[in-house]
């Protein structure tokens, strides 16, 4: 696994896409890991860094899909090209690649490691929802998507036959796991460090408290 | 001068890279109990600081002693300090019996957590009966809710302490957009850079009731804050909530100290000691 790394780098551009902003930073020495896995974002001006999963790793990036929500978002959405953050990971466990028919689904904002891991396993089918045709432009970072748009969710076109790779809000996690088992899911919650340190981002899951930094935050339940 | 990190900060044996940075390491909170700690969300963001309500999330006292400790000395290369808490007297006093361990150099008892209901006995009674137990220096971790610090740390110093931990954080909440407390808890710990004028005011006065060692901790981020404590009367520092933004802080904030401290015209930070009082003006009441 490779070690993280904490750089200071500079934002290359911050782009929209669809209502949320793409912060493309220079990658410098800091290594992009496996997907899944997650960095922690010096968010300007706020006391704590933000954890974002890497969305893309083009040569020489890092790219990072951001709903600009609350302050530290809305901050890391505000960065203009030049500007300097600091970038500490890659942190964290990323997905097992070691899939046959792999399914990637996604939901809103959730979506943000799919294009990396999209590429990882060469581009398996998708199956993403959005809460409007506007935030379904973001389907547009990965290829061979099929997009459900609300009040359809992505548990009403689930196949059966497949290994599920997710990342989405809870109530969409908990939904696919009741069909999928077996399915890899990443998991979200506010975070303070990011490596350990703290205690403060467990989630319950089956009743045991995760530490989702280090023992996630992708975690397969069975 | 010494820097250690604030208890309950890191995690060495998840990063012990990080607890090697640092003169001294502080464990997390150790109860008789094992505590899974609060559900979450147990972190929230303020403007100036962060709520946390971990809960003194720990594996309890005989895993500590068992699993935990001997970890921790083999994988540290510093000397420890436990942070050692509880709910009544007797809790605190069997664990300093237990920790004799020559890696273990100092006990600091939590008597501030503010994120556990069971309120403990009073903080003076607690170090008199350990101080009567334990083979290592005691030191008290005070909360900063104290109206009167000097009156506290008198009290605790009668009581045998061998230094003063100020402070643990305030008390606080936050609400999320639709008005409800963000930590599931309600309240939490605030800390960070908000804190750093209590901690200050908490330290000068500390500092006219006693000439034992402080360990000041609240709101440190640069080299500057820690030269502050010391100035107001700190023998050591501490750092917290600065560890979660930049895993490097005490490299950093060493170098800072060392370079404000030559700037101010200091030839070491410890020259600075007590410097803050010296300027004070004592107005009758």
């Amino acid at each position: 696994m490779s070690k993280p790394r904490r750089e200071r780098r500079s934002v290359l551009a911050v782009e929209a896409v669809g209502p949320y902003s793409l912060l493309r930073v220079e990658r410098g020495g800091v290594d992009p890991g496996v997907p899944g896995q997650f960095f922690m974002l010096e968010a300007p001006g706020r006391v704590l860094p933000r954890p974002m999963s890497l969305c893309l790793a083009p040569r020489g990036e890092l790219g990072f899909l951001l709903d600009a929500i609350g302050p530290g978002t809305q901050a890391l959405a505000a960065l203009e090209p030049g500007d300097a953050l600091h970038v500490f990971g890659p942190l964290g466990n990323g997905f097992r690649l070691d899939v046959s028919r792999p399914l990637l689904v996604g939901g809103g904002i959730g979506i943000a490691p799919l294009p990396f891991l999209s590429e990882a396993l060469e581009h398996p089918p998708a199956l993403l929802g959005f809460r409007s045709e506007w935030h379904a432009e973001a389907a547009a970072l990965l290829p061979n998507a099929t997009v459900v748009i609300d009040p359809v969710l992505v548990t009403d076109a689930l196949p059966r036959d497949r290994e599920v790779l997710a990342c989405g809000p809870e109530p969409m996690l908990d939904a696919v796991r009741a069909i999928c088992p077996d399915a890899q899911l990443a998991w979200e919650a506010p975070m303070a460090c990011g490596y350990g340190a703290c205690y403060g981002c467990v989630v319950e899951i089956d009743g045991e408290m995760k530490r989702l930094c280090v023992e996630g935050p992708v975690l397969c339940s069975s | 001068m010494q820097l250690l990190n604030a208890s309950g900060c890191l995690d060495a044996l998840t990063a012990p890279e990080v607890a090697s940075t640092f003169d001294a390491f502080v464990t997390k909170t150790v109860t008789p109990e094992r505590r899974e700690g609060n559900p979450p969300v147990r972190i929230a963001e303020t403007d100036h600081g962060m709520l946390n309500a971990i809960g003194l999330a720990n594996p309890g006292r005989d895993a500590f002693l068992e699993v935990t400790l001997p970890r921790l000395a083999s994988m540290i290369d510093r000397p420890l300090w436990v942070s050692v808490g509880g709910f009544s007297v007797r809790d605190y006093v069997e664990t300093c019996e237990q920790l004799t361990r020559s890696e273990v150099a100092c006990i600091e008892l939590n008597l501030s957590c503010p994120n556990v209901d069971e309120a403990p006995a009073s903080a003076a009674e607690i170090v008199r009966a350990c101080r009567e137990v334990a083979g290592k220096p005691l030191y008290a971790k005070v909360s900063p809710h104290s109206w009167d610090m000097g009156e506290t740390v008198r009290a605790v110093e009668a009581a045998g302490a061998d230094g003063v931990s100020m402070v643990n954080t305030l008390r606080g909440a936050a609400l999320d957009a639709r008005l409800r407390p963000t930590l599931a808890r309600g309240t939490g710990g605030y800390s960070g850079p908000a804190l750093k004028p209590v901690v200050l005011a908490a330290v000068l006065a500390a500092r006219r009731a006693t000439t034992l060692p402080i360990v000041a901790m609240g709101g440190v981020q640069t080299g500057r804050d820690a030269l502050e404590l010391i100035a107001c009367g700190a023998t050591h520092v501490a750092l917290g909530t600065v560890l979660f933004t930049d895993p490097g802080a005490a490299t950093r904030v060493r170098a800072e100290l060392a370079a404000e401290a030559t700037r101010i015209g200091f030839d070491r930070p410890e020259d600075a000691f007590g410097a803050a009082l010296e300027s004070v003006v004592n107005v009758a009441n």
